[in-house]
């Protein structure tokens, strides 16, 4: 017995090779037929060694990559989305309602302030720029970044202050599948905390999350599953 | 989706005699949305913008545009007339060269004025205001709305020229190498501007550029053109971050990292 | 009669000029090309005025002709010379009498009656020349009506001097269509076009151009609504007929700084006086 599951991520024999055209057309195939599902309130970590293609699952996931083969079914507005065949605009709606992704740095844009690029997620959402802005504002708090430099551009800040506005972005909107390529890397202890902290919250509104973690500890407080690649390869 | 495309090319053309300039050029522009186009000299970027704006005349193809009043046309088949009434509401042009865009001989105040007077506003004091309201929106010091042009910085022109454009709130802007010429602070500043600018006003755009890191920071989507030709297409951040043409994986590693 | 075809120009230039003026009368404001003749005067010296007066004066017209408003200055009396001599047509200086008026930057003070002409001398015809050179340009704007320039024109005056600073060849709308320079006339006379009952003919000889207003025609003056078009007033009245609402031209009198202010229009004038000007 149990309430209907709800799929919110269905990966289906994803394949993705890289062909090097510089390189004399080597080609990589890094993703060969991966499988795995992620439901609604799952926080599903992926296991692997370095190089064996999680980041590239998680970006082929936001359409950042390109995938040859397969399907990435994402819940999206009360219908599925496939991220590998969907046209650029329905990537751009996808990412702006339902899929989130936190990498490991954070891109800097020069002169525009902290606050601003957390709260972005929400204005791109419609939510008026003042709401937003408190928004992020709370949330740079909780991860412990001074409210002084909350006006400043991000471009000067310590790569693990960069790393928390980062980590403020990806959480702070209501995406329903939120993807995380290491996002605690370069945090101390207490920020990871936090981060742990906002991926209970995430779980607890039912946001299914797909992520790597080096770090075992985090592994073990935010997993409700771990599967590795060759798992999922074999699926 | 169920939005209706802003401006539809389909096969573009121009020859150039023997020489091709653009080749079966086709893409779609949605209203907000930013497209790049990248490119080497020669590839043909420049040459799209000039057949859409009517500086040049297309070997063939067709691009049909959705008027402010719903009613669909032909750019590259409207008379003379009507396709300069268009220019002057509905979309605008930001040349490379700011001397391009601008009247050099008239304060910069008069510039940003202009456009209003030509759409037949006649009340000195709001047109001033409007002048203003732009100079500060652009970053010019308000100081400088009754000089000239020519005593402004590059990048200073180049706003202006923006301002200028933008004015009578068009919904489309072409813009041509919007930060070529400009020193590299200079150019951070301006892409800022733009970025904010086309995000409040809801502007579509299209943006030729040989630079990828302005298509990363202002274009949702991107082409990229070689030989007259489109040789990939996508979201921006796809298509530099996994690009699959041959030339556009040189391009993309040829960007020596800042 | 001398032995020049009446009125100097032969027949093939009279018929050539008159279509270009029966166009501009029907294109109101509009420039019509001319193949404009050398004329025994230099450019700049009114050859397209002579040139329109030439085409429409007929043996029973009553003919004057002013320069800044008098009928006696070199000029005046050149240009009338040549018309008396190659028409024979009677000639005056009373506005009244007048059937064709030739005339350089004044219109006169009399109200034109319907019937009469006037014809205007015109060195640039262009009003969007100030900030377009390119004639291909300039005829493009005037057939798109993209006549923001003029306005630019207006915002900058009002910008460097605090009003629009243009005294005379003052821009106007004509019919609610073509942007016009009136010729060098004071802002002044602007009103005197407005659905004036007589002909307004312009000839620009240099330039090539001739441009018209028919009788009745509404001429408006550009403006800011919040800048409106305003006249030249005086504190003085004219030292000779003590007219309050003529034009008047300053005259230095003496060498030490004495100046009285006359009617420009000296057959006004002499009318107010009781005399022949």
């Amino acid at each position: 017995m149990s309430e209907p599951v709800v799929p919110l991520l269905r990966v289906r024999d994803l394949a993705k090779t890289f062909t090097l055209h510089t390189q004399g057309g080597v080609t990589l195939p890094v993703l060969r037929r991966v499988s795995l599902r992620v439901d609604a309130g799952e926080c599903v970590v992926l296991t692997g060694p370095s190089g064996s293609g999680k980041s590239t699952l998680l970006r082929a996931a936001y359409g950042n990559y390109r995938a040859q083969g397969g399907q990435i079914l994402v819940r999206h507005r009360d219908r599925l989305v496939d991220m590998v065949s969907a046209g650029p605009r329905e990537v751009l709606d996808v990412r702006r309602a339902s899929v989130g992704h936190v990498s490991q740095f954070l891109r800097v844009i020069p002169r525009v302030p902290a606050e601003e690029v957390v709260a972005e997620p929400l204005v791109a959402q419609g939510i008026p720029r003042e709401r937003a802005l408190e928004r992020a504002r709370a949330l740079l708090a909780r991860l412990k970044i001074s409210e002084r430099l909350w006006r400043l551009s991000p471009v000067t800040f310590s790569g693990g202050e960069q790393q928390r506005v980062n980590v403020a972005r990806g959480f702070i909107g209501t995406h329903t599948i939120l993807l995380l390529d290491e996002p605690t890397a370069s945090l101390d202890a207490a920020s990871r905390g936090v981060v742990v902290q906002l991926i209970r919250e995430a779980r607890e509104r039912g946001a299914a999350l797909l992520g790597t973690f080096h770090d075992a500890d985090v592994r073990a407080m935010v997993a409700t599953r771990v599967v590795s690649l060759a798992e999922a390869e074999a699926a | 989706m169920s939005e209706r495309t802003l401006l539809a090319v389909r096969g573009l053309t121009k020859r150039y005699g023997e020489r091709t300039g653009c080749l079966d050029v086709g893409f779609d522009l949605w209203p907000g949305e930013v497209l790049g186009v990248v490119g080497e000299s020669g590839s043909g970027k420049t040459t799209i913008l000039h057949c859409l704006s009517g500086r040049t005349v297309a070997t063939a193809g067709s691009a049909t545009f959705v008027q402010r009043d719903g009613k669909v046309v032909d750019l590259l088949r409207m008379p003379e007339a009507a396709r300069r009434r268009l220019a002057r509401a509905d979309w605008a042009m930001v040349q490379q060269n700011p001397r391009d865009g601008l009247r050099m001989s008239v304060t910069a105040g008069a510039n940003v004025g202009e456009p209003l007077m030509a759409l037949g506003a006649r009340h000195y004091g709001k047109i001033r205001g409007q002048a203003l309201d732009w100079l500060g929106q652009v970053e010019i010091p308000l100081d400088r709305v009754d000089d000239l042009p020519a005593t402004f910085s590059g990048g200073m022109q180049q706003r202006l020229q923006i301002a200028r454009s933008l004015v009578t709130r068009p919904r489309m802007v072409f813009m041509d190498e919007p930060t070529g010429g400009l020193d590299v602070s200079v150019q951070a500043r301006l892409l800022d501007l733009l970025r904010g600018l086309v995000a409040d006003l809801g502007l579509a755009a299209i943006i030729v550029t040989h630079d990828l890191a302005v298509t990363r920071l202002l274009a949702h989507r991107l082409l990229v053109m070689r030989g007259g030709e489109i040789v990939e297409s996508g979201l921006t951040d796809q298509v530099l971050d996994d690009p699959q043409h041959p030339y556009t994986q040189l391009l993309v590693s040829s960007v020596l990292p800042p | 009669m001398s032995a020049y075809n009446f009125a100097y120009l032969d027949e093939q230039t009279k018929r050539m000029i008159r279509r270009a003026i029966l166009k501009a009368i029907a294109i109101p404001g509009y420039q019509v090309p001319f193949g404009s003749r050398e004329m025994p005067l230099s450019y700049g010296w009114g050859t397209g005025g002579v040139q329109v007066t030439a085409s429409v004066i007929g043996p029973d017209d009553v003919l004057k002709v002013i320069d800044q408003g008098a009928d006696d200055t070199t000029n005046a009396v050149s240009i009338r010379h040549f018309f008396a001599r190659t028409t024979g047509v009677r000639t005056t200086t009373r506005t009244d009498e007048a059937t064709l008026i030739q005339t350089r930057h004044r219109i006169p003070e009399t109200p034109l009656r319907p019937g009469q002409i006037m014809v205007f001398q015109v060195p640039i015809p262009e009003p969007l020349r100030w900030l377009e050179p390119r004639e291909t340009e300039t005829r493009t704007m005037h057939a798109l009506e993209e006549y923001g320039v003029m306005h630019v024109r207006l915002y900058e005056d009002i910008t460097q001097h605090g009003r629009v600073a243009t005294a005379y060849d003052y821009p106007v709308r004509v019919n609610g269509r073509y942007i016009m320079r009136p010729s060098p006339i004071p802002k002044f006379d602007n009103p005197k076009l407005d659905r004036s009952p007589a002909l307004m003919l312009f000839g620009a000889g240099r330039e090539k151009r001739i441009y018209a207003v028919p009788p009745w025609t509404p001429v408006k003056s550009l403006d800011f609504e919040d800048h409106p078009f305003t006249v030249e007033r005086w504190v003085e009245a004219c030292a000779f007929c003590a007219s309050r609402e003529s034009f008047l031209d300053e005259v230095i009198v003496d060498d030490k700084g004495g100046r009285i202010f006359v009617c420009s229009d000296t057959d006004y004038c002499a009318r107010r006086r009781g005399q022949e000007a």
